[in-house]
């Protein structure tokens, strides 16, 4: 017999210490240039607007009459003035606390809030999951960005509104999301391996559900701020967003959009900034998907 | 002693758009440590006889009658605390395909540490040194490295090494194994039914052995049980079953292989497919396909003849040469 050799039972050695799932995904972003790259533009944008008040900028609400749309590079504006001679550089920094804050947000609650009742949907299924769905497929019939507008337009402009209205668009896509994922893991082999091995219900979801479709969740997730953050800027720029005089991106946007004929550049500014950061936010998030991906 | 398994009348009925009779009267035993291979073709309710054993079918859709004891202990009571003690601790499974019953997402240490520090409640670096210890035992070269592997990291062949060594870290009384060599090619398949006696006999645990190939049930089983469309429909020691088949399809089935066959020649094969289980059968299941059967087959269910101690056969045709002569 082939194994014979090797049946006697060598001495139990000791237990290497694993290196662990995070630090494998780190190790594989820190080897991808480009989500490394993004991830820098977005750290550096998240961390100039939460440190905005320490870098020494103009006041973003100080007009001046005489200052009124300085071009770019103009000596003492960086980034030229706004149409009520406003530091166009501060503005755009202060502006990215609200924007990124609106931009985010929603995605984070409606992550939880469409993990929770998507799991719920998929793992307990027959009339739950019904009645999860099937609500949910309600707010489908309208475009998200339809929906945003109505209910914002129903609760009032204002930052709370906005927050509300762009969470209740969210939540149905990643509840989706999760019930896909977790109704087809629950069919598989480990979930009846686990519970062949003892695990019970709440073991099975946490550990081996929970385990297996959070990464897909995420990642999904990841790919809405973007859509996120134009939506508030859309909101904004709207006018049942974010009022004035708040520095915020979308709000810029539009009040600059009357100057687009005196100064192009300087209103095409706060677009840039948005395009940016969503396109950074989006490569980032293909990045984390391959990197968490550890069954390839 | 008391016996390992004690089963008996078991019927296993699926509700649902139609009902499917799964399991129709089946009783089964076996004493401590034997080896006893479940042999039949598809749907033939080998898998559902082993979940229903681990309580694993879905309790909303499954009608279960019958009694199921194992070790004395009445499983089909067992609730809650008690039958999360039962799966794993006293019976585990070793599925047939190792790369989904492995969860992908985290390592084979891990997953064999969890089940370990659910039953013996002991904390995470002795159950890691128990899962390593476990590898070792199922042959896994360089098991302190393959501990932190990823399922998908692994071989097949190594993959169901590893649903061993999780299965036995308990050490169960009995281990039902699904087909665990279906899925593996064949060099391998004979490696892991050597490791799987071998366990055996080391651990003097019971295991059922479900499989469709007969070359398999000889290779490892002391007892092999015939299931045909719900019905254990002959039983006895592996021996007595090779050289002494007595129901036609056990015969069909051991004529269908490729020795002695001539180069050209068509293999032999039972006509035919199983019957659909949606109504109880109330003849022979077999009788449609059956080459010698008789009038009396499709009127009643065949009794169930016992021509020896714990051999079993259930066609009237098994009796016949004895009243001949």
């Amino acid at each position: 017999m082939a194994m014979a050799d090797s049946t006697t039972l060598p001495t139990p050695e000791k237990v290497e210490k694993s290196k662990g799932y995070w630090s494998g995904v780190g190790h594989r972003l820190v080897r991808d240039p480009l989500t490394m790259f993004c991830l820098a533009v977005v750290a550096a944008l998240i961390l100039s607007a939460a440190f905005a008040p320490y870098l020494g900028l103009a006041d973003p609400y100080k007009g001046s009459m005489i200052a009124r749309l300085k071009p770019i590079g103009a000596p003492g504006y960086p980034l030229g003035t706004d149409e009520q001679g406003r530091d166009m550089l501060a503005r755009l920094i202060y502006g990215g606390r609200l924007t990124l804050f609106i931009g985010l947000m929603p995605v984070v609650i409606a992550f939880f809030a469409g993990s929770v009742l998507g799991i719920t949907a998929g793992y307990v299924g027959g009339l739950t999951n019904t009645i999860i769905m099937r609500t949910i497929d309600v707010f489908f019939a309208f475009p998200s960005v339809l929906l945003a507008i109505a209910i914002s337009g129903a609760l009032g402009a204002g930052i709370t509104n906005s927050l509300v209205s762009l969470t209740i668009v969210f939540i149905p896509p990643i509840t989706r999301v999760a019930e896909a994922v977790t109704s087809g893991v629950r069919k598989l082999d480990y979930i009846d391996a686990a519970r062949a091995t003892g695990a019970n219900a709440w073991t099975v979801i946490r550990v081996h559900v929970i385990g297996n479709v959070l990464s897909p969740i995420f990642v999904y997730a990841t790919s809405l701020t973007s859509v996120c953050m134009i939506l508030a800027a859309g909101l904004s720029f709207l006018g049942i967003g974010v009022r004035p005089p708040e520095p915020e991106w979308g709000l810029m946007l539009n009040t600059l959009r009357s100057v687009i004929y005196v100064n192009p550049w300087l209103s095409a500014l706060p677009g840039v900034m948005i395009f940016v950061t969503s396109l950074c936010l989006n490569l980032l998030s293909d990045g984390l998907r391959s990197a968490m991906n550890v069954r390839d | 002693m008391t016996k390992l398994l004690e089963m008996k009348n078991l019927n296993v009925r699926f509700k649902g758009k139609r009902t499917v009779h799964a399991i129709n009267d089946v009783s089964l035993s076996m004493d401590q440590g034997e080896t006893l291979a479940l042999l039949g073709e598809s749907g033939s309710g080998k898998s559902v006889t082993l979940k229903t054993l681990l309580g694993l079918l879905p309790p909303k859709r499954s009608q279960i009658d019958g009694s199921i004891h194992v070790n004395g202990v009445d499983i089909m009571s067992l609730r809650g605390r008690a039958l999360q003690r039962y799966r794993g601790g006293e019976v585990s499974m070793v599925f047939q395909e190792p790369a989904l019953a492995l969860d992908p997402v985290y390592t084979i240490g891990h997953q064999i540490a969890e089940s370990v520090m659910r039953h013996k409640g002991v904390d995470k670096a002795n159950a890691m040194s128990t899962a390593l210890d476990m590898l070792d035992r199922v042959r896994i070269p360089s098991a302190n490295r393959r501990l932190h592997n990823y399922p998908h990291e692994l071989s097949g062949g190594m993959r169901q090494r590893v649903m061993i060594a999780l299965a036995l870290a308990c050490r169960p009384r009995l281990l039902l194994a699904d087909e665990p060599t279906t899925a593996l090619d064949a060099t391998v398949q004979i490696q892991i039914l050597l490791l799987l006696r071998e366990l055996q006999k080391e651990f003097g645990m019971g295991v059922i052995f479900v499989t469709h190939d007969i070359g398999v049930a000889v290779e490892i089983s002391e007892r092999v049980a015939v299931m045909y469309a719900g019905q254990i429909i002959e039983e006895g020691t592996t021996h007595e079953i090779i050289r002494d088949a007595r129901h036609p399809y056990t015969q069909g089935l051991l004529a269908a292989n490729l020795h002695d066959v001539a180069r050209g020649e068509r293999l032999s094969a039972i006509p035919g497919a199983p019957p659909a289980l949606e109504a109880r059968p109330d003849s022979c299941p077999f009788a449609p396909r059956c080459p010698v059967a008789m009038p009396e087959c499709r009127a009643d269910l065949p009794p169930m003849l016992a021509p020896g101690d714990r051999r079993r056969v259930a066609c009237l045709r098994a009796a016949q040469p004895i009243a001949a002569e």
